[in-house]
Formats: C-alpha cells, structure tokens, sequence
C-alpha cells in the first residue's frame, strides 16, 4: 500500500528543558495481517509496517518492531524526554520497502 | 547414612524424570516457545511490568493496551491465542523516561495478552491481562 498513507503525529510544541512530553502517532495504513481470505477463498497477502522507529536529534526514543497482530492505522502513544530544542524525526517501514517519514520541531524555553 | 552407588543411580532417575515431566506441558503453547526463545532458559520474574488491557473488548480488530515496564530495555508483547502470537517488540531509547507505550492490537478470540519485558540489568519480567473478546479481528 504505497498510496494513501498519512502519517499524523501530535507533539507538544515548546517544552522546558527536560521535561517528559507525550507523543502520539498514527498512520494511515490498512495493516493486511495475511491471515484474510477475499470472496473467492484466497489469502489477501500480508502487507504491513513492520517497523517504526522515533528520534530525537538523533537519540533513540522508542524503536517498534510491528507484527501482524498490530491494528488497521497503527498507533502509538509513548514518552520523550526533550534535553534541548530540536527535532523528532519519525520514520515508519513499510513490508513493500517504502519508508514514510514525517519530523515536528520543539522548542525549549 | 552412606549413599551407595545405587542410590545415587535411583535418586538420579527419579530427578531426570520429573524435569522432564516439568518442562513438557510448559513447551505446550506457542507463546511460551517464543518466551523460551527469548530468555534462553534464565529465570522470569515479575515486577513492576504491567500490561493495561480491558477486560472485555467487544471488537478484537482494535484493542486498546498499554505496557508499563520501568527500568526496562525491550518489551515483548504476545497474544497467546492468536494464530501468531507476537504482536510487537518495543526497543526503549535512552531519551525514553517512563518505559511505556500504547497501541492497539488485535485478538483472534478470548485470550491473554503477554508481555516480557528484558531490563536494562538483562533480567526478565513477565505479566499478562486476560481480555475477553465478543468479535474476533482476524477476518475469516
């Protein structure tokens, strides 16, 4: 499912220096878990994000590994804790090879 | 008393036996393989790991869960009656305070949902939530 997909990702935008922020994620993206079969009894082949990984100026915040069992706009709701102003880069890895990305900005007073 | 050989022969016997018989029925489910897999045979335990599931979800193609693992480095979280019980692997980065996430899964039918958590010290916790499911996600 190269078409379609929308990444949208809720980030606070001004934090003070080390504090713990929310983030919310979610993409738009049907998660086919293989395991379906279509009207004449063949296996929809399996077609997901398989991977989704979340940076701040290049430190790791949280790196998923999704399976199948993930649902349909798979979403992600976690912590970060933002030392200084920069940038949070999401990257989301689709089974077919393509990589959706998305980046929101903070600013720290 | 003295042990002789003999002894030592059927005490050993009897020990092999009831390993054995231990570990088989713990081998049975397909979750627990995995679990196997992951900790190579050290020890679960539990702490303060917790998974958050709702008791009863009434549609299984989305489930609301949530872990919660402080100290923790990676959490494995498994859905022990599904057809593929592992749902998704969380790596925590180092600018990651509180160890945990939400997200929303699937459940074929009435089942746990498992999480194992590797702490940062390489320990291993373990905790699961029971979610009874009313309509399964997994088509079909």
């Amino acid at each position: 499912m190269a078409s379609g997909v929308k990444p949208r990702v809720k980030v606070p935008k001004t934090a003070a220096a080390g504090d713990e922020i929310t983030i919310k994620t979610l993409i738009s993206h049907k998660m086919e878990s293989g395991q379906r079969k279509d009207g004449d009894g063949n296996l929809i082949p399996r077609s997901i994000i398989n991977r989704f990984v979340v940076d701040f100026n290049g430190q790791n915040v949280i790196d998923v590994t999704l399976e199948p069992a993930i649902s349909t706009n798979p979403y992600f709701q976690f912590d970060a804790t933002v030392p200084e102003s920069g940038e949070f880069k999401f990257t989301w890895y689709d089974d077919d090879g393509d990589v959706y990305e998305t980046a929101k900005q903070i600013a720290v007073s | 008393m003295q042990l002789t050989r003999r002894d030592l022969l059927v005490m050993g016997s009897v020990g092999m036996g009831l390993t054995a018989l231990g570990v088989s029925p713990a081998m049975a489910s397909l979750t627990d393989d995995e679990i196997a897999k992951i900790t190579e045979g050290a020890e679960v335990g539990t702490g303060d790991l917790v998974v958050t599931a709702p008791e009863i979800a009434e549609n299984g193609n989305t489930v609301p869960i949530e872990v919660s693992a402080p100290g923790a480095a990676m959490v494995v979280i498994f859905a022990d009656g599904n057809p593929t019980p592992a749902v998704a692997t969380v790596n925590f980065g180092p600018l990651n305070p509180t160890r945990a996430a939400s997200t929303r899964i699937r459940l074929a039918k009435t089942q746990n949902v498992v999480a194992l958590a590797q702490m940062e010290d390489g320990s291993f916790q373990k905790a699961m939530a029971n979610v009874k499911v009313t309509i399964g996600g997994c088509g079909g």
